[in-house]
């Protein structure tokens, strides 16, 4: 059966094709550019992570006894904008993406590649800088920056943060503009545009919200940081201007930007679900487009941020109206992924369970996300806690398990080696647990009244912050077990063939890992994404499933 | 080569568009206080140099018709005539570049720079003829806007310049003909854009509410 038979594995790889320091900061090639991500954004993770520890720790006892009030503002800024600008714009794009997007649609590296080199430069520019802003003093604005307290009243290190920013947000520019040149001339033979892997598509909207979005906060905040120099301006009503302008402008690109961090995990789950079902993802061309229609709306929406700025009540209600909107492409992805499960031969690996678990927990950010556009309902829970759990049910329940599954789902490919994958599930189980624990009660304490970016807080809400802490704490475990036997098995895990799932991508068509070039010939495809063998076919994947071990029981056509 | 000049067009639409947008803030900025301090910012538009800045268009329009014969001249493999409009767009660029410093220092030597940036020359309007309604904190406000979009402008010439003169090196080493000219075409789309960028900016500072000062 011409499906099965795997390349060889190849001597040279593009692991081992050239050894030292200077042959990585000096790649050309996609897939060494993508560890050299990967390696930046754990690390920016690791700092993000201490961060949000430091708040969990401080808002165990309602007194603010462990950090001061002025402390607490700058953890809980340095927090998000760590998180934000060098975690979860570039985890899962610049990252998996970076890595797949060459090698899913049969090309040898992406259309740029000295440029996709330099965007790492720049982003690990911006992200040092950042850091020496926090070290020098850091920053006490919030994520946001907003006007007037960023440009006249704050007294820490908001231009230098805001160069970090702005230079990072280059970078992300860059990375949209490869991909978007790539996926238009770099297809293979045969690779037309429905035939493209659902990842490609997530990644393609990304890449339009990047090159559109990003210029736009990068020119905000240069002229923020212009203002505070030169203490005039066009933000600060002292010299006659609109701080809600200053809103406009930001989340113009602050709100598609969330959409940045969960379309390319969209796009994994895409892959996931329809390739651990092992079935034709259900209504391919409708997930396709949901993810362009949820990259135009997502510009369209901005103003949900400012229900309680000031703005117009009739924009309010038009904001609040799209915003609605935009929940009907997110709905159709997850009706589609859950139509796919039906009738499907399901194995429960770890990518699959981090998969099932994506579906959960955005559908809950997602619901909650009705709930704060809904113009009433929002003055009630604007800036308390319910906030704060929606968007980590998005950020966290929604991108990162989405880039943990994706990373244990391709790892084979990446380095060459299996996970263990009894910690795998394991470990999944733990995230999710943690994860839920940790928010579910700010939903809670956020609908009673409590407010966010506060270090003290009234005695009644004790009991819920101790659950978040404890949940927090569980979840910090779970990240850090993958953390460790994911550098565990690079060294010591069995060796991957090349296609360990028995899937039809064109990644899983070459070794692991690939060769420099990607693939030893050019491919030509002629299958559609997802073609899986008819069912009495299956049963040669339920004995190979089982030679390779993944599987005891014979699975079932 | 045919998909890798094709790469490279499309990379540079694509990098004009984020251009676009990148400008479209301070676009949107501008419009925002044009409408709410009209008379403000008529008032100082007025205080702008008309026959500097219409020089400078006409300086910018003449080398965008060069950069358009640069790469007209490459694709038919005129080596001598590519040379030729190089070297004309660049020193209209610089013409440009020349003149707009001839305007900061007017603006200079007028107290006009927005802020307190300069030692011993804080912003001080006394200069600029106000218009009834007009208050001198807006006038700052369009100074201050008028200098983040030509200083932009002018940052975005620059990298064009430098642009055209690492073409002109290659061009002058005889690498650009009919059947190799992409790096030419991709550069002179830049100047094309930073040149319609001035086109809106010209009308928008310069040119509105003119009429006010006459009564009109």
């Amino acid at each position: 059966m011409e499906e099965f038979t795997l390349p060889a594995p190849t001597k040279v790889n593009y692991l081992n094709a050239e050894y030292g320091l200077k042959s990585w900061l000096l790649t050309k090639d996609h897939k060494r550019i993508a560890l050299l991500y990967l390696g930046s954004v754990t690390f920016f993770f690791f700092i993000g992570g201490v961060y949000a520890m430091l708040i969990r720790l401080e808002l165990l006892t309602p007194q603010g006894d462990l950090l001061s009030s002025t402390t607490y503002n700058k953890v809980f800024t340095q927090h998000g904008i760590i998180m934000i600008f060098f975690f979860l714009i570039p985890a899962i794009p610049a990252s998996l993406g970076n890595f797949l997007v060459p090698m899913m649609i049969g090309a040898k590296d992406l259309a740029f590649p000295r440029i996709n080199l330099l965007s790492w430069y720049i982003y690990l520019a911006g992200g040092l800088i950042t850091i020496y802003a926090l070290i020098a003093g850091g920053v006490d604005t919030g994520w946001t920056f907003y006007a007037p307290y960023s440009t006249t009243f704050s007294n820490s290190y908001v231009i230098l943060t805001g160069v970090g920013v702005f230079i990072s947000g280059f970078s992300s520019i860059l990375t949209g503009l490869n991909f978007i040149v790539t996926v238009h001339t770099m297809r293979a033979p045969g690779m037309t545009w429905f035939r493209m892997p659902l990842f490609i598509w997530a990644h393609y909207a990304t890449a339009l919200i990047m090159i559109l979005g990003t210029p736009v906060v990068a020119i905000t905040i240069l002229l923020l940081a212009f203002e505070r120099l030169t203490h005039v301006g066009i933000f600060d009503p002292a010299v006659g201007g609109d701080p809600v302008l200053f809103q406009h402008l930001f989340w113009f690109y602050s709100h598609p930007a969330v959409y940045i961090m969960v379309l390319p995990g969209m796009g994994i789950i895409s892959e996931l679900i329809a390739n651990f079902s092992r079935k034709n993802i259900f209504g391919y061309s409708f997930v396709a487009f949901s993810s362009l229609a949820i990259a135009v709306f997502g510009f369209l929406v901005w103003g949900h941020h400012m229900f309680v700025s000031g703005q117009s009540v009739y924009a309010g209600m038009i904001f609040s109206f799209l915003s609605f909107a935009v929940a009907i492409p997110s709905a159709i992805k997850v009706f589609n992924w859950t139509a796919t499960l039906y009738k499907g031969s399901i194995s429960y690996d770890t990518p699959m369970l981090y998969a099932l678990g994506f579906i959960g927990l955005f559908t809950i950010g997602g619901m909650t996300g009705l709930f704060l556009a809904s113009i009433g309902l929002d003055v009630h829970v604007h800036d308390t806690y319910f906030i704060v759990a929606h968007f980590h049910y998005i950020m966290v329940g929604g991108t990162l398990l989405a880039y943990l599954g994706g990373l244990h789902y391709w790892w084979p490919k990446i380095s060459g080696r299996m996970y263990p994958e009894g910690w795998g599930r394991f470990s999944a189980l733990v995230v999710f647990i943690g994860f839920n624990l940790t928010f579910l009660p700010q939903f809670i304490a956020g609908y009673m009244g409590m407010p966010r970016r506060y270090h003290a807080y009234p005695p009644e809400f004790q009991v819920l912050n101790v659950l978040s802490s404890a949940g927090a704490s569980i979840l910090g475990v779970g990240l850090l077990i993958p953390m460790v036997y994911l550098i565990w098995s690079m060294r010591y895990g069995k060796s991957a063939e090349a296609n360990p799932w028995h899937l039809p991508g064109l990644e899983w068509r070459t070794p692991s890992p690939p060769p420099t070039q990607n693939f030893l010939v050019t491919p030509v495809v002629t299958w559609e994404a997802y073609e899986f063998a008819p069912p009495e076919e299956m049963e040669v994947v339920g004995r190979l499933r089982r030679e390779s071990g993944l599987d005891e029981a014979p699975i079932r056509g | 080569m045919e998909q890798q000049r094709e790469a490279g067009t499309l990379g540079m639409w694509v990098f004009l568009v984020t251009e676009i947008m990148f400008f479209g803030g301070m676009f949107f900025a501008y419009t925002l206080y044009r409408s709410k301090y009209p008379q403000a910012f008529a008032s100082a538009s007025n205080h702008l140099s008309l026959p500097l800045g219409a020089i400078n268009t006409g300086v910018l329009i003449l080398s965008s018709f060069t950069m358009a014969l640069a790469v007209y001249s490459a694709q038919i493999g005129k080596r001598r005539n590519l040379i030729i409009c190089l070297v004309l767009t660049i020193i209209l660029g610089l013409s440009f570049l020349g003149i707009k410093a001839v305007e900061y220092k007017d603006k200079y030597v007028d107290n006009l720079i927005p802020g307190r940036l300069i030692p011993g020359r804080p912003f001080n309007a006394e200069g600029v003829h106000l218009l009834p309604g007009a208050s001198t904190q807006n006038v700052e406000m369009f100074y201050w806007i008028y200098f983040a979009m030509t200083g932009m402008h002018a940052l975005h010439m620059v990298i064009g310049v430098g642009l055209l003169s690492v073409i002109l090196y290659f061009a002058v080493r005889g690498r650009y003909g009919p059947e190799y000219h992409n790096p030419v075409e991709i550069s002179g789309l830049y100047w094309h854009f930073v040149d319609i960028i001035w086109i809106f900016l010209f009308p928008l500072l310069y040119l509105l509410g003119r009429h006010l000062a006459h009564g009109g």
